[in-house]
């Protein structure tokens, strides 16, 4: 039995605790407002954990504490997304932290020890890795959403999500106690062998009832309807910076985790949980279509929309083959692209001396400024899913793949869906160009937000000219989690 | 004569749990008696792991319950917090009034 501790794989995770620890002394040491330097720093260290994530992982399945933690291309992939979402966000908040007077230290580190929390939950190998990934990510996260204290509504969007986030971490827990009592074993290898194998156990329906507690605790943590009460209302309570750190990082980590406990432990018990995960994508499709119409708040709205989007990837989820895999990683790479385009937009218009949040608000911006309207523009476009943009291929390769795996019906559902929620992108995009200003815009942006304006909005226009890089390596980080068809 | 096993601890572990879920639905007086009930489902996830750990001679059940354990010191803490700063910003923590957002 050789069991090493081998710290190489999480060198990543290292660097960026380690820095969080070291911005946490720069703020109690050192006089003055640190929230620059202090953010500055902690994007340079993310920055640098993903080029470590990239120099250290290879094509190889690397585990460290004794299988507890393993870093293959997929874990490589995902934590790459998980990573740029968390600096490219932070560098987005400076604006709004400096304008609403609201900076302090403590922000950055926060949004360091969610990431690192998200790192684990990607690269879990045993459900006591998942567990803890995932509190370390969820207690950061109740922390984030009440950042601003002073403000009713985003201490009760912190309560809300901490009572509700609370609830999701019991039910999944006591999905994996069951999983346990009734398998005998929290590893993901062990799970994988007692179910696959030469001699394959049948499950005891104690754990099929465990098997979906987990995966109810897990859909609420990606906001999947019927879990999805407390999304609206933490998107628009929660100060804007952290709304968009909120719509990317986590999402892209908790869906990573939720293919990878559906394909590795419970790869081989597809039949029990296809159904269930068909219908949240079903149902969490048609509340981001429908629910989000009546919405006027953005903040809200893109809460509705980011249900549709995680409705969309399940589809994925539920075809349950490499195809689908890597069409949800090729969507969460085009998701991450979108949002963070447009929660820039969002954070650089201001009226009055506060952020712009209602939908009618922003009437009249195609005329004061055709730029960032253009912008918003071709987001809104890429987000219906309206070809040649790059939402249109995240769709496209989801649906095939269902399409694929003889999943008929979800993927016409998906369709029509799509062209439902095409109607209040769109209904933006007539406010922008058709209706009369009422009134006028603050320059306010900065050069990080139009530097990512810019960037994300050329991503979605140029990717159909070069997709392949992201094709190939989604490829690839699928293919490990399927070792039997590869 | 009567003797306890793995069943009876699952039963008072599953009846623990739903008190605590329906301790969070039903209760609409204070977000206390909420904090309170997700303890109780954490305990009862703990009585879950520590059956099951003695049942199978696996130690790795009781590992996890110390895990819990901690994480739930860890969450009750923040919870708190956040409570407390509401609080301020409200002067009430009844759940009637946690409405400001909703559409």
């Amino acid at each position: 039995m050789t069991e090493s501790l081998d710290l190489i794989p999480v060198l990543p995770e290292l660097l960026v605790v380690l820095a969080a620890m070291a911005l946490l002394m720069m703020g109690v040491f050192r006089k003055g407002d640190n929230t620059a330097a202090a953010t500055t720093l902690a994007v340079a260290a993310m920055i640098g954990a993903m080029l470590l994530t990239w120099a250290v992982g290879g094509s190889d399945r690397l585990v460290s504490f004794g299988g507890l933690l393993v870093l293959d291309p997929f874990a490589v992939f995902v934590k790459v997304l998980i990573l740029a979402a968390s600096a490219i966000t932070a560098s987005m908040s400076l604006n709004f932290l400096d304008k609403e007077k609201l900076g302090r230290f403590e922000y950055p580190v926060l949004i360091m020890l969610a990431t690192t929390g998200m790192m684990i939950m990607v690269s879990a190998n045993d459900f006591l890795a998942l567990y803890m990934g995932l509190e370390m990510q969820s207690l950061s996260l109740y922390v984030l959403a009440a950042y601003h204290r002073e403000s009713a509504k985003a201490t009760e969007s912190g309560l809300k999500y901490y009572v509700l986030g609370s609830l999701a971490s019991g039910m999944l827990l006591y999905g994996i106690s069951l999983v346990y009592g009734f398998s005998g074993t929290t590893s993901f290898d062990g799970l994988a062998k007692l179910f696959g194998g030469e001699h394959p156990v049948h499950p005891h329906l104690g754990f099929i009832a465990g098997l979906v507690f987990v995966l109810a605790g897990l859909a609420f943590k990606i906001s999947a309807a019927p879990f999805h009460m407390w999304a609206p209302d933490v998107y628009e309570g929660a100060p804007t910076p952290v709304t968009s750190f909120f719509a990317v990082a986590p999402k892209i980590a908790a869906m990573a985790l939720l293919v990878r406990v559906m394909t590795g432990p419970f790869g081989e018990l597809s039949d029990q949980w296809r159904q269930v995960v068909a219908f949240i994508a079903l149902a969490s499709m048609f509340i981001g279509a429908f629910a989000a119409i009546a919405q006027n708040n953005i903040k809200r709205l893109m809460a509705y929309s980011s249900i549709g989007h995680v409705g969309f990837m399940l589809v994925g989820v539920a075809a349950g083959s490499a195809d689908g895999v890597q069409g949800v990683l090729i969507y969460l790479a085009i998701y991450l692209s979108m949002n963070v385009g447009v929660f820039a937009v969002i954070l650089s218009m201001r009226q009055k001396g506060r952020l712009v949040e209602g939908i009618n608000d922003l009437a009249g911006l195609g005329k004061s400024n055709p730029a960032m309207a253009a912008a918003m523009a071709v987001l809104m476009f890429s987000m219906a899913g309206i070809p040649p943009l790059a939402g249109f291929i995240g769709k496209f390769y989801v649906f095939k793949a269902a399409v694929d795996a003889g999943l008929y019906t979800l993927a016409i559902i998906g369709v029509v869906t799509s062209v439902v929620s095409a109607y209040y992108y769109l209904r933006i995009i007539k406010v922008m160009y058709f209706d009369e200003a009422l009134e006028s815009f603050e320059r306010s942006g900065s050069k990080a937000l139009g530097l990512v304006m810019a960037v994300a909005t050329l991503v979605n226009i140029a990717f159909i000219a070069v997709p392949g890089p992201l094709l190939t390596s989604a490829k690839a980080a699928a293919a490990v989690l399927f070792p039997a068809a590869g | 004569m009567f003797e306890i096993g793995l069943s009876h601890y699952l039963i008072v572990a599953g009846i623990l749990f739903t008190l605590g879920v329906f301790g969070i639905f039903l209760n609409r007086k204070n977000v206390i008696i909420i904090m309170m009930s997700v303890e109780l489902m954490l305990l009862a996830v703990n009585l879950n792991f520590v059956a099951f750990s003695s049942f199978l001679n696996d130690l790795v059940g009781q590992v996890f319950a110390m895990f819990i354990l901690t994480v739930a010191a860890a969450e009750a803490a923040i919870g708190l917090a956040i409570l407390v700063v509401f609080f301020r910003n409200r002067g009430t923590i009844a759940v009637e009034e946690i409405s400001q957002l909703k559409g």
